[in-house]
C-alpha cells in the first residue's frame, strides 16, 4: 500500500514513516505542508494519505482542507487526518466530502501503533472511521432518551465504524444480540435499517450531530 | 495673531452653539425643577416649602440623569470647537440606564446640566446687556433725536452735545467686548472639563487591559513552544516505545520493562497534552470561542449544552477571558454545586458579551465563601467587564459574565 505522509514536525513524521514502513506500507512521499502535499499526491497517486490537520504556514487546518479536497479530486483515495484535539466540525466537514474511505483520529492514537496500523488498513479498505473520543463526546452532550445503557454502548460503537461481529466480540456477545441491539436503536432513532457499516456511521454521526446544539 | 483671532472666533461658535443646546436641555430640566421654582411664592409654610424642595430634589435626582447624561456626551463632543479636544467619558460602557445611576460622572453630568440652564443663561443675560448698553451708548450721538431724552444708567442725557462724552467713553470699552468673550468661553469650558471630565480610570483601566493582553500573549507563546517541542518530541519517544513493544517476543523481561515505560510515556502524553490546553487551548485561536467552548463542554463531567448566537469573532482578548472564565465557572459547578447538568449560553447585546453560565445544582454559592468566584470577578474588572450571580438556596445558579467587546 502506498502512503503519503504530511506532518510538519520532523521527528513525528519520520517516527510515523518508521510505523508506517515497520507495519508493510511504503511511504512514497512524506512532505512539510499543505502545498507539498498536494503536489506529492499528484506525482504518486498514493492509495492512502495520512496527514496531520495544522500545518504551515497558517497552522490552522490547512491539512483538513487539502483533504478535503484531495477526496474531491480523487474519489478512490484513502484519507486519514490526525487532529491534535477533537473538532466535531473538522470531523463533520471530512466525513461530507465522501463516502467511506476516510479517518478522522486524535493525534495520539498513533503509539498504539499496530491498533494504528489496522485502522488505516480498514480506511483503504473502505472503511469510515471516527475517533472513539468525537463519539463519546457526541454521546454525552445530550442523552439520547430513549435508550438503555447497552444500546448506548453499541450505539458508540456503530458510530465508531464497527461491524456486528467487532462489536460481538468486544462486548462477548452473539451477533445476533448486537444485530437485534442495532435494530431496535435504529428504530427508536427512526432511522433506516441497513447492515451497511459505513451508512450506518453517517446516519448515526448525522443524528448525534443534529440533536446536539452547536 | 491667528491663533488669537481663531481662539475669539471658537469661542463665539462656542458661545453661539450653546444657546439652542441651553434651550433644548432647559425644558425638560426646567419642568423636573418647578417645585423649586415654586419655593418663590408668598405664603408658604415651612412644611410645603420642605415638601417642595424635597420634590424638586426627587425629581432631578430620578429623572435629571436622562437628560443630563446625553447632554454631557453631547457636550464632552461640542467642547471640541473650543480647541479640538473632546472630552473622554467616564462612564463604564455598556451599562445601561440603571447602571448610570451608580456612577460618579452621572451626578457631575447632572450638576453640570443644572448649572448649564440656570447660570450660564444668567451670565449670558448679562454679557447681552452689556452689549446693549454699549451699543446704545457708542451710537446715541447719531440716534439722537431732537427733544428726546436718553437714560445712560444713573445719568439722563438731554441733547446731541451732551451724548458725545459718553460715546467715546463706551468706544474705549468697546475692546472688552471680544476679551470677555474668550473669557466667558473659556471659563465655560474649563468648568465643562472639570465637570464631565473622564476621572482617570478609564486610562488606569486600559493599561491594566494591556496587562491583560501582555500575559495573554506569553500564554500563547509557551504553548506554541510546548507543543512544537515537548510534545512532539514526547509523542515521537512514545511511538518509539510502541514500536519497540510490538515487536519484543511478549512474556520476555524486556517485554515487560518497554510495556511499562510504553504506558507511562501514554500517561505523561496525556498530562502533557491537559497541561498545555490548560495553559492555552489550539481550538480557541484556531477556530474561536464556539468551538473552543464546545470543545470545554466536552471535557467536562456532567453533560453541558452550549448555545451560542456569535456570527462573528469577538477580539481576541475577549475570547479568551470569556473562555477562561466559563472554564472556571465550570470547575465550580463540578466542585461544588452537585449539579447534573449545565448549560453555556454566549450572544452578543450590543457591544456587550454576555455569557451566562447554568446549572441545576443546589445554590447557595456565596462570593465570598472563598471559591473561585472572586476570582472570576476579577477577571471580568481586569477585562473591563463585570460579573452577576444570582444563586438561590436549592438552585438554579446562574453566572452573568458581560465583557466590553471594544
Amino acid at each position: 500500500m502506498r502512503v503519503v505522509l504530511a506532518e510538519d514536525g520532523v521527528l513525528l513524521r519520520e517516527g510515523i514513516a518508521g510505523l508506517l514502513d515497520r507495519f508493510g506500507f511504503t511511504v512514497v512521499a512524506a512532505v512539510g505542508d499543505a502545498v507539498a502535499l498536494h503536489k506529492a499526491v499528484d506525482e504518486h497517486r498514493p492509495d492512502l494519505v495520512v496527514t496531520d490537520i495544522r500545518m504551515p504556514p497558517g497552522f490552522t487546518d490547512e491539512g483538513l482542507r487539502a483533504a478535503v479536497q484531495l477526496r474531491r479530486a480523487y474519489p478512490g483515495l484513502a484519507v486519514v487526518v490526525l487532529s491534535q484535539y477533537v473538532q466535531q466540525r473538522f470531523a463533520a466537514d471530512l466525513l461530507d466530502s465522501g463516502e467511506g474511505r476516510v479517518g478522522y483520529l486524535l493525534k495520539d492514537r498513533i503509539v498504539d501503533v499496530a491498533e494504528f496500523a489496522d485502522t488505516l488498513r480498514r480506511v483503504v479498505e473502505g472503511a469510515t472511521v471516527v475517533d472513539p473520543q468525537v463519539i463519546r463526546r457526541l454521546l454525552r452532550r445530550d442523552p439520547i432518551a430513549p435508550l438503555s445503557t447497552r444500546e448506548r454502548e453499541v450505539l458508540g460503537l456503530v458510530a465508531e465504524g464497527h461491524s456486528n461481529a467487532a462489536i460481538a466480540a468486544r462486548l462477548v456477545v452473539t451477533e445476533a444480540a448486537v444485530s437485534k441491539h442495532v435494530g431496535n436503536i435504529l428504530a427508536k432513532l427512526d432511522l433506516p435499517q441497513t447492515d451497511d457499516t459505513n451508512r450506518r456511521v453517517l446516519a448515526v454521526l448525522a443524528y448525534l450531530d443534529s440533536t446536539t446544539p452547536s | 495673531m491667528l491663533r488669537i483671532r481663531g481662539r475669539f472666533w471658537r469661542s463665539v461658535a462656542y458661545l453661539l452653539s450653546t444657546v439652542p443646546v441651553a434651550a433644548v436641555a432647559g425644558v425638560p430640566l426646567g419642568l423636573l425643577g418647578v417645585p423649586w421654582l415654586l419655593l418663590g411664592r408668598r405664603g408658604l409654610d415651612l412644611p410645603q416649602a420642605v415638601f417642595l424642595v424635597l420634590l424638586g430634589a426627587a425629581l432631578l435626582a430620578g429623572l435629571g440623569p436622562v437628560v443630563a447624561v446625553p447632554l454631557g456626551a453631547f457636550e464632552r463632543h461640542r467642547i471640541a470647537i473650543m480647541d479640538e479636544r473632546t472630552i473622554p467619558s467616564s462612564h463604564k460602557p455598556g451599562r445601561g440606564l440603571f447602571g448610570w445611576y451608580r456612577e460618579e460622572a452621572t451626578w457631575r453630568e447632572l450638576v453640570y446640566g443644572i448649572l448649564f440652564v440656570t447660570v450660564v443663561p444668567a451670565a449670558y443675560f448679562l454679557f447681552s446687556l452689556y452689549l446693549v448698553l454699549l451699543t446704545v451708548v457708542v451710537t446715541s450721538p447719531l440716534t439722537f433725536g431732537n427733544g428726546e431724552e436718553i437714560a445712560l444708567g444713573v445719568v439722563t442725557i438731554h441733547d446731541r452735545s451732551q451724548a458725545w462724552p459718553y460715546a467715546l467713553g463706551a468706544l474705549v470699552l468697546v475692546p472688552t467686548v471680544p476679551v470677555l468673550i474668550v473669557w466667558l468661553a473659556g471659563a465655560q469650558a474649563f468648568v465643562a472639563r472639570i465637570l464631565l471630565r473622564g476621572n482617570g480610570l478609564v486610562e488606569v483601566t486600559r493599561s491594566r487591559a494591556r496587562l491583560v493582553d501582555t500575559f495573554e500573549a506569553e500564554r500563547k507563546r509557551i504553548e506554541r513552544d510546548l507543543h512544537d517541542g515537548a510534545q512532539q518530541r514526547l509523542v515521537a519517544l512514545t511511538l518509539q516505545l510502541g514500536l519497540a513493544r510490538h515487536d519484543l517476543p511478549p512474556g520476555s523481561p524486556a517485554a515487560a520493562a518497554v510495556t511499562a515505560a510504553h504506558e507511562q510515556a501514554k500517561q505523561l502524553m496525556e498530562e502533557l497534552r491537559d497541561t498545555i490546553y490548560g495553559i492555552y487551548p489550539q481550538v480557541l485561536t484556531d477556530s474561536g470561542l464556539d468551538a473552543a467552548l464546545s470543545e470545554l463542554a466536552g471535557r467536562a463531567s456532567i453533560p453541558v449544552a452550549v448555545t451560542s448566537t456569535l456570527t462573528a469573532r469577538p477580539p481576541t482578548r475577549v475570547e479568551t477571558a470569556a473562555y477562561f472564565m466559563v472554564a472556571e465557572a465550570l470547575t465550580n459547578v463540578a466542585k461544588h454545586s452537585t449539579a447534573t447538568r449545565a448549560s453555556v449560553g454566549v450572544r452578543l447585546q450590543g457591544h456587550l458579551l454576555v455569557v451566562e453560565v447554568t446549572d441545576n445544582g443546589r445554590g447557595g454559592a456565596d462570593p465570598r465563601g472563598g471559591t473561585g468566584l472572586t476570582g472570576l470577578a476579577d477577571r471580568a474588572a481586569a477585562s473591563d467587564g463585570r460579573m452577576l450571580l444570582s444563586s438561590p438556596v436549592g438552585g438554579p445558579t446562574v453566572l452573568r459574565l458581560e465583557l466590553p467587546c471594544g
